[in-house]
């Protein structure tokens, strides 16, 4: 404890670093994860290799994975938040297809018949009711995502990771806690969060 | 739509469903006149529904032609020709995350109305329903019964002042107490929207309450188009005598009396009949063209039978 109380600027500092990757990375995730899942939702042709590609990213050990990454974006802050964006994708893409899936038929059908554009009928209808179920995946992709930026310690970009591995090799138990500490109270806090929203936007769309 | 007109022509009109190997709709041909009331009727799989969503682009026929006041869909924007047509489904489809005013409104919201001129009218349309503005417009829908769910849809579908409104089993999904209610209300929205109504139903009751015009189908085919009289009096085949119960129909007609169904004396009648006489006696005068019968007890007039009275004899 001592410890703690003695950096608490440096954890309060670094856990934004940590929060600032996750939020980097789940963003350009996000970008890339929403159209390819509504593509694999609309064309089923799409969806298998799709899903097997993000698939085939998320078998690959996430240091692996770094590792590959800092071979083109060099070591520090965009290597880490590769590696974020291109995990989340298999959590994220199969989220959103499935979510997009899971509007019932009759209101899809109904917003058609109304006479809204497919950009409406998305933006207005499909988008919204398919909330719930995509906010689920959101969550699971963000604590994945809390735990893997602690990577980013090792590659010079910052976060809770730097302290976990400076604790390590120094085979000082007391900073590897200081890390890892605020790392999983972030995940819960997190999962929490989401937990609440999709319980929001459930609420809003029980019929 | 721009058309004063909103007739409906179907013109050889087939449709397939990929991956099946029989036609759901097989060249049909079929003019539903401008303003009238025309009952889809049969079984389940029949193609009736089917056929009503060509006419609305949710179908694309392979062959054949489908024209909504002369003109043929297949040349309009499907975005606008939807927007001009009032569309009501079995499963209501509301938005559940929509309120009732925005789900009546969603159709004026997409063309544009100013928000004064939508709350306006979604208060007209709910009044119209028969639900109270104030009660019902800020409810969700999950906050509504299955019978004021299917006003509400039925409110949205007209929302828009459509001239054609196209109903699939609109109330399929609601007990027959509220579905009976509907049915009456229905049956006024039609007389005062003047809309075309295109009706899809298995439900022989419902189509002879409401229908102006009736169309058997069958196997993806027209098997009879006429009106209620005609029909239930000169069935074209075995299937349509079957499917309206014609010979029970008329049974219970020989049941009845005149009297009982006669309204009180009014206007010129073209032929007369005893008081005494049954029902089945008079749809007898009015299949010989009859179109208002004077009702006799010896030698007074005492009322006036019009085919219309047969017809809600049938349902009481």
């Amino acid at each position: 404890m001592s410890y703690f109380s003695a950096h608490l600027p440096l954890i309060v500092q670094l856990t934004g670093e940590h929060v600032r990757l996750v939020l980097c990375g789940l963003s350009i995730a996000l970008l890339a994860a929403i159209p390819l899942g509504i593509a694999a939702a609309r064309k089923p042709a799409l969806e298998t290799p799709v899903l097997a590609l993000a698939g085939a990213i998320y078998t690959i050990p996430s240091l692996a994975l770094l590792a590959l990454a800092v071979q083109y974006a060099g070591l520090g802050f965009w290597s880490v938040v590769a590696v974020l964006a291109a995990y989340a994708q298999f959590v994220l893409v199969r989220a959103a297809a499935i979510a997009l899936r899971s509007v019932p038929q009759r209101h899809a059908e109904a917003a058609a018949g109304l006479g809204m554009t497919a950009l409406q009928r998305f933006l207005r209808v499909e988008a919204p009711l398919a909330m719930p179920v995509f906010l689920g995946g959101v969550r699971v992709a963000t604590v994945a995502s809390i735990a893997i930026a602690t990577l980013g310690g090792y590659v010079g970009a910052g976060g809770l990771g730097s302290e976990i591995f400076y604790g390590l090799s120094r085979q000082y138990p007391e900073q590897t806690l200081a890390g890892s500490i605020p790392a999983a109270l972030l995940a819960i806090a997190a999962d929490a969060f989401f937990r609440l929203w999709e319980r929001a936007a459930r609420a809003r769309v029980s019929e | 739509m721009q058309q004063p007109n909103s007739s409906v022509r179907f013109d050889a009109v087939t449709v397939r469903y990929a991956g099946t190997d029989r036609n759901a709709v097989d060249g049909v041909t079929l003019e539903i006149p401008h303003g009238s009331f025309t009952v889809l009727l049969g079984p389940s799989g029949c193609g009736k529904s089917t056929l009503l969503r060509t006419v609305n682009r949710l179908v694309i026929p392979i062959s054949g032609r489908v024209y909504v006041g002369g003109a043929d869909v297949s040349s309009l924007d499907p975005v606008a020709l939807r927007r001009g047509i009032g569309y009501v489904i079995q499963a209501v489809g509301l938005f559940p995350h929509f309120t009732v005013a925005q789900n009546v409104g969603v159709v004026p919201s997409l063309l544009r109305w100013d928000a004064a001129r939508i709350a306006a009218r979604v208060d007209e349309l709910l009044a119209l329903v028969n639900l109270d503005p104030d009660r019902y417009r800020a409810r969700y829908p999950r906050e509504l019964s299955g019978g004021e769910a299917q006003r509400v849809g039925v409110a949205r579908a007209i929302a828009a002042e459509p001239e054609l409104l196209l109903m699939d089993e609109p109330f399929g999904a609601v007990d027959a107490l509220v579905r009976a209610s509907l049915q009456d209300e229905i049956a006024a929205i039609a007389r005062r929207v003047r809309a075309t109504i295109l009706f899809v139903t298995h439900d022989v009751d419902e189509a002879l309450r409401l229908a102006d015009r009736i169309v058997v189908m069958r196997a993806g085919k027209v098997e009879q188009h006429g009106t209620p009289l005609e029909l239930l009096a000169r069935p074209a085949s075995g299937y349509v005598a079957d499917l309206l119960q014609t010979r029970d129909v008329v049974r219970r007609l020989g049941l009845l009396r005149v009297r009982d169904a006669m309204r009180p004396a009014q206007g010129t009648s073209d032929a007369y009949i005893a008081a005494d006489a049954s029902l089945r006696d008079a749809l007898n005068d009015f299949l010989n063209g009859a179109q208002r019968l004077g009702v006799r007890d010896g030698e007074v007039q005492t009322g006036t039978l019009e085919f219309d009275d047969v017809r809600r004899a049938l349902r009481a």
